[in-house]
This record gives C-alpha cells, sequence and structure tokens, in this order.
C-alpha cells in the first residue's frame, strides 16, 4: 500500500465527495480518485445482472471534432468507418497508430454530418487529443471537451424502466448503440443506449455542475428496483464476463485488433487509415497471437500479468482475470501464440509459483438474453 | 472499531494472539474491509515453518489478491480448513472465525516487534487520512 512518490495528486470528478459520503472505498485508477465499491464488488455485480446499477464514470474524456470534413479525418486514424453512421448514431472503434496498434478503444457518436463526439479512455484523453491534431489535415476543429462534460452509466435490465422516469426522450424506442439530446432529470443531455457491462442501459453526459443533481435523481427514480451505486470493482467483472476489451490490458499501442479478436472494427475497404497495411498483411496472412478466454479448472485465481504455460513452456501472459460473480467460475483473458489458441485446450496459469491447471472456453464469457 | 485488546497486530494488518507458546494468527477487521469479499484463502500445510515478516499464504477478495505476512516465527499446527469452503468467514468475523493459523512458537521475544491495539488503531486512523 505504499504511496506512489513524485506522482501528481490525483484527480476527482465532481461526484467526489458524494462517494466519500456514501461510503465508497477509492483507489486511483489512471490517475483518478475513483470508487472501486459501495456495498460490495459482487452486490453491485449482480445488482447489474439481475436489476440496475448506477456508475460514475466521469472520469472519461470527450473529444469533439466539427467541421464540414469531420468524418474524413476521424475515418483516416480510426478503423471503422464513421462514413457509415446516421444522425444520432454510435460506434465502437479503434483510434490507431501506424502499426494497427491501439492509441486508444473509443466511441465515435454522429451528432451531424459535421460534429462528432467522441468517447475515450480517462488515461489516454490528452494522448488521443493530440493524434487528432497531429493527423489533421482536414477542414475540422478537434476540441479537447472532457471539462465540459461528465458521464454517468445506469446499466442493467431495469435501466430502461428506471431512465423512462427521468425523461420524455423515447428511451424505450431507442437502439442499440444510438443516442438523443434531450433534459435528462431536468438537465440538457445526451443520452446514449451504450454501455460496458453486457448489459442494457444507458450513458449519459451532462455538464459537470449537474451531474450530483442527476446522481441522486436516478438513485431516487431507482429505489423501488433496488438500484446501487456500483464502482470500477463490479465495472471491471462485469465488463470482463462479457470480454469486452480493457486499454493496457487486452489492447495496448502494440496490439491490432484482429489480435484482439476485434476484427469486426476494422474495415479494410476503407482505401486509407492509419494502421491500414498492417492489418491488410494481418488479414491476408492471419495473426500470430490472440485474446483467447479460459477458465480455472483447479482451486486458484488468475489475475493480470500472470503468466500462461503451455505444455510446461511459457507461452503468454494473462492480460485480465477475477473471480466471474455470475458465472461461480474464476475466469480470465490472455494472450496466446494461435498455434496455442485452440479451444478446450490444456493451460497451466503460474500462481504464486505454482502451476494451476486452466482450459481455454469461448468468448464471451457471458452474453445476456435479449428479450 | 474496536480491536481486541489482548491480541498484538502488524503494519500489514495481520493480528496475533498468544497463548503461552500458541500463536494463533489472522487478518484485521480494517485487512478485510479493504480488501472487500474474501473469495478464496491459501493457507500453509500443517508443519511449515513460517519465518517472522515473510509471506506465508494469501487473501483474495474479486479485486484484489493480499499476501499474508508471519507476525511471528513458529511452526504451523492447525489450519483454518473451514475458510476453503467459507472464505466469507473472513469478512463476517475477522477476529475470531476468521482466523487463519495456529502455530508454536519459537522466540515469544519477536512479538516485542508487534503493535498493541491502541497503537494499531491509530496506525490505522493515520493510513486511512493519508
Amino acid at each position: 500500500m505504499a504511496e506512489t512518490s513524485g506522482q501528481s495528486k490525483p484527480r476527482r470528478t465532481a461526484l467526489h465527495q458524494v462517494h466519500r459520503e456514501m461510503g465508497a472505498r477509492m483507489i486511483d485508477f489512471g490517475g483518478w480518485d475513483m470508487p472501486v465499491s459501495y456495498s460490495g464488488i459482487v452486490a453491485e455485480h449482480n445488482a447489474v445482472r439481475s436489476g440496475v446499477g448506477l456508475f460514475d464514470v466521469s472520469h472519461m474524456g470527450e473529444i469533439e471534432i466539427s467541421g464540414p470534413q469531420s468524418v474524413d479525418l476521424i475515418d483516416s486514424v480510426c478503423s471503422n468507418r464513421a462514413a457509415s453512421l446516421r444522425n444520432g448514431q454510435a460506434q465502437y472503434s479503434g483510434l490507431l497508430n501506424p502499426h494497427g496498434g491501439f492509441v486508444d478503444d473509443l466511441l465515435v457518436h454522429r451528432i451531424s454530418s459535421d460534429h462528432f463526439f467522441l468517447c475515450v479512455n480517462a488515461s489516454n484523453q490528452e494522448k488521443d487529443y493530440a493524434w487528432f491534431v497531429r493527423n489533421n489535415a482536414f477542414e475540422a476543429e478537434v476540441r479537447f471537451a472532457s471539462a465540459d462534460y461528465d458521464q454517468l452509466a445506469i446499466q442493467g435490465p431495469r435501466a430502461l424502466a428506471v431512465a423512462t422516469r427521468l425523461t420524455h426522450l423515447d428511451l424505450a424506442g431507442m437502439r442499440y448503440y444510438w443516442f438523443a439530446h434531450g433534459e435528462f432529470a431536468g438537465v440538457p443531455a445526451i443520452v446514449a443506449r451504450t454501455g460496458y457491462t453486457g448489459e442494457d442501459g444507458f450513458e449519459i453526459y451532462m455538464p459537470p455542475a449537474d451531474s450530483e443533481r442527476v446522481w441522486s435523481a436516478i438513485l431516487d427514480a431507482g429505489a423501488r428496483d433496488s438500484i446501487l451505486p456500483c464502482g470500477l470493482g463490479a465495472r471491471n467483472t462485469l465488463r470482463l464476463e462479457a470480454a469486452m476489451s480493457l486499454y493496457g490490458h487486452e489492447i495496448d499501442a502494440s496490439t491490432t485488433p484482429y489480435e484482439a479478436g476485434l476484427g469486426w472494427i476494422v474495415r479494410l475497404q476503407k482505401p486509407s487509415f492509419c494502421g491500414r497495411e498492417v492489418l491488410v498483411k494481418q488479414k491476408t496472412e492471419g495473426v500470430r497471437r490472440k485474446i483467447v478466454g479460459f477458465e480455472m479448472k483447479a482451486r486458484g485465481i488468475a489475475r493480470d500479468g500472470y503468466r500462461v504455460f503451455v505444455d510446461g513452456t511459457a507461452a503468454g501472459k494473462v492480460t485480465s482475470a477475477s473471480p466471474a460473480p455470475s458465472l461461480g467460475k474464476n475466469i480470465g483473458l490472455c494472450m496466446l501464440p494461435v498455434q496455442y489458441a485452440r479451444l478446450g485446450r490444456r493451460v497451466d496459469i503460474e500462481i504464486r509459483g505454482r502451476m494451476v491447471a486452466a482450459q481455454t472456453v469461448p468468448i464471451p464469457f457471458y452474453k445476456r438474453t435479449r428479450p | 472499531m474496536d480491536y481486541p485488546i489482548d491480541y498484538l497486530y502488524t503494519q500489514e494488518h495481520e493480528w496475533v494472539k498468544l497463548d503461552q507458546d500458541t500463536a494463533t494468527v489472522g487478518i484485521t477487521h480494517h485487512a478485510q474491509d479493504q480488501l472487500g469479499d474474501v473469495v478464496f484463502v491459501e493457507l500453509p500445510e500443517v508443519g511449515t515453518k513460517l519465518q517472522a515478516g515473510n509471506p506465508f499464504g494469501a487473501v483474495e477478495s474479486v479485486k484484489a489478491v493480499s499476501d499474508i505476512y508471519a507476525p511471528i516465527s513458529g511452526d504451523v499446527t492447525e489450519v483454518n480448513e473451514s475458510l476453503l469452503d467459507a472464505p466469507e468467514k473472513i469478512n463476517d468475523d475477522p477476529h475470531a472465525k476468521g482466523w487463519l493459523v495456529r502455530m508454536t512458537v519459537f522466540d515469544r521475544g519477536e512479538a516485542g516487534q508487534l503493535l498493541d491495539a491502541a497503537k494499531y488503531a491509530e496506525y490505522v486512523a493515520a493510513e486511512t487520512e493519508g
């Protein structure tokens, strides 16, 4: 528990005091002092799977791109195709470097043909902004907008019912990965049907001055559904069960979308974009390594960074791992050479110097049943 | 939180209860609170020699794994097997039913290095402030 010396003071969201008053346990997450849990990770995880949970994810960054060639700038550095978006539609994408690795993963929202709203990872936001600016050979303006937005995520099968009580927007009619502008809890907001939990839900962007009011309104509106405030601990177990990538774990500057199992966000039909040459080659020749899911077969919990052994030889590393509350198993993702990536293969995870048996399994580990 | 006054404590948040040459060891209320829901415990086998200050096992929550350090040197005589099936006892009753190991102590003099309940409570308060 030693303090990291020489680091600047962790940053705080507008809701920091509210979290402390609610008894949240706080951790440093990528330079931000964030709630890891309130009532307990398992209780919060289960609330999102069976009911509804509320997350403060205001540490996430926002970048706005405007001007007639906005879409050209985005499509020149991102793997997915923003040009295929319609107004009010969002898309998951990769911001790539020239080697086809991730500068970041992000959500691209098209507000209008000349105005896009991007949601990026907290710890990458300055780097992302600089990358857009550096590649901006277009009639487009890049604006670092993080200070203008807080973000709350309301997630779970009861999220729609709870959110509907707070807005006149037609949320029931909003499709997954679409969004709308409107009043939410009396505050001007962007409400998107997106999330990072593997459940239905909404991500709500609003001015930081209003976030405390919206936070309280959601908890009040969700009281009869036993809504729980949820921290980053549950956010991690939820996204891991859904096998969603986390920057710095499954994806980073040296990992390509194909290696990460994210080929569906690569649009090679675009004639040129950052990293395309590498991706074309990988698509043709196949990848050498890829992200694989595993579950523990013997007693033990794998953790991020543990070594993975195949037939007694160190073959790869765990990128994310944890107990999976919804599955009653200990699961993980790891990066393995493709020759070892066959499903059902026995692998061993090195846990505190001991080899503990595991087996590769299909991902996602958890998939919600859609109504 | 009241810490039992007849126990001694480490800065790594273990407790030890000495009874003649027998020591019972566990993790403190503060430690389990920091960890959250305990889901897994790894304990040494009976007969293992523990060296004061060295790790001898681990307590894991959903979020994290935390090494447990021997507060005092000795031979393990008993481990709390009930924790294998019910690790949540560490959260529910860290200072009694959630005990980890019993051991025969080599040198009770080592206990002089440990904190008493009042000093430990101060230490936790200071750490929480920071």
